[in-house]
């Protein structure tokens, strides 16, 4: 292969910190949370961790999350900047 | 028949798929192969499908994009946001092209995944000649779309795929005739496996993934995948909006192995006791300001729809 072939390498932040985008901040309430997974699972950005720990970096702030869970546990929050 | 040879019409079951095992959340692969930070709108359904496809189809894969909303977000140059090798083809190309790279990776001996990840503007418009002549010709590939009734990237222009009353750039007053069935047109090309899944349901579409690239030939998965600002709900709707659709009955999840028919578990319930229609279309800023005519219209074309899968899946027609 020639070295200087112009192929993108997989990255992280290939479109930047897409945190930024966010309106409304996803606030984990851990007392009522059951760690169901669900909003992992449903998170489209992938950005909710095992620990379902939510990567603020990259969250775009769909509230998907907030909207799906069976326990109310997620509340969307206004972002002060 | 280019390439390939005979052995590939076999139609076979390569290897088995324990369904039972991709019932819960913990089967599913840990592993991301879409980074974090696409350049997606929030609450996209594009990208929550594309996690759960390439979950299932894993590492050794290639992915076959014609022009669409992926295209677009996978990030700019030099950084990418899939772990995988990605064709970003045009619009018109894209079974064309993965029916060229899955001959070329068989003839080396690979066992490479050939995965076309479409647009319903690239399936339904301008793709369908590829796509007919790809399964025509039984190429070995998955071919999945994924539907959100309009062009998208390019700012909602109404597609074949936009249905009956839907507001798009292009149709201001509301797209006068029926979605394109395009489900029934692949049928007619009687690949092995073909399904329908939607974005609400991402472990009914990680388990069609998988089943269908068990299976040698020529696949096809119809995803809906509801879109925030092209059908004009809210971000965080996108997830009720593909259950709706479901429990409407308006989208209907069904498998098709080898010709036969069957329904999935949440269509069946819908099918027999479907939610009020208006649950679905209220919702959305697409229909607004429907008039009642076409609401009966659409209410119709839904209630045949149920009709007929339900006396094929019986065994009637």
């Amino acid at each position: 292969m020639r070295e200087r072939l112009a192929l993108s390498r997989p990255t992280e932040a290939s479109s930047g910190k897409t945190g930024s985008w966010r309106t409304f901040r996803p606030v984990v309430d851990k007392e009522a949370c059951n760690a169901c997974g669900l909003c992992a699972q449903y998170c489209p950005d992938g950005v909710i961790d095992e620990e379902l720990n939510i990567d603020l970096d990259y969250c775009k702030g769909c509230g998907i999350c907030s909207n799906e869970c069976p326990k109310q546990a997620i509340a969307m929050v206004r972002e002060e900047r | 028949m280019p390439g390939g040879g005979g052995a590939k019409l076999s139609l076979q079951m390569v290897t088995n798929v324990d369904e039972r095992s991709v019932n819960n959340l913990s089967a599913i692969p840990k592993e991301e192969y879409l980074y974090k930070c696409t350049s997606a709108c929030a609450g996209c359904s594009s990208s929550l499908c594309l996690r759960y496809v390439l979950k299932a189809a894993g590492p050794d894969t290639v992915l076959v994009v014609p022009a669409c909303c992926t295209s677009v977000i996978q990030g700019i140059y030099p950084g990418t946001a899939m772990n995988v090798p990605v064709y970003n083809i045009a619009f018109a190309a894209a079974a064309a092209c993965a029916s060229g790279l899955s001959d070329a990776l068989s003839a080396r001996g690979k066992e490479t995944n050939v995965i076309v990840y479409a647009g319903d503007g690239g399936t339904v418009d301008i793709g369908i000649q590829s796509l007919s002549g790809a399964f025509e010709r039984g190429t070995n590939f998955l071919y999945i779309c994924y539907d959100n009734e309009a062009y998208g990237n390019t700012g909602m222009q109404r597609s074949g795929s936009t249905p009956l009353g839907a507001r798009t750039t292009t149709t201001p007053g509301g797209k006068r005739t029926a979605k394109k069935d395009l489900d029934r047109i692949v049928e007619a090309h009687n690949p092995p496996y073909m399904a329908t899944a939607c974005s609400a349901y991402p472990l009914d579409l990680y388990k069609k993934v998988k089943k269908a690239l068990s299976i040698e030939g020529p696949k096809f998965i119809h995803i809906l995948a509801p879109c925030p600002p092209g059908w004009r709900y809210p971000t965080e709707k996108t997830v009720e909006m593909g259950k709706l659709a479901v429990k409407t009955g308006t989208w209907i999840l069904y498998e098709r192995e080898f010709g036969k028919l069957s329904i999935n578990g949440p269509s069946k319930a819908a099918m027999r006791k479907p939610a009020p229609l208006e649950d679905y279309i209220n919702g959305q800023g697409r229909f607004k300001n429907l008039s009642p005519e076409i609401a009966s219209e659409i209410r119709q074309q839904v209630e045949r729809n149920i009709q007929r899968l339900s006396r094929e899946e019986a065994g009637i027609c």
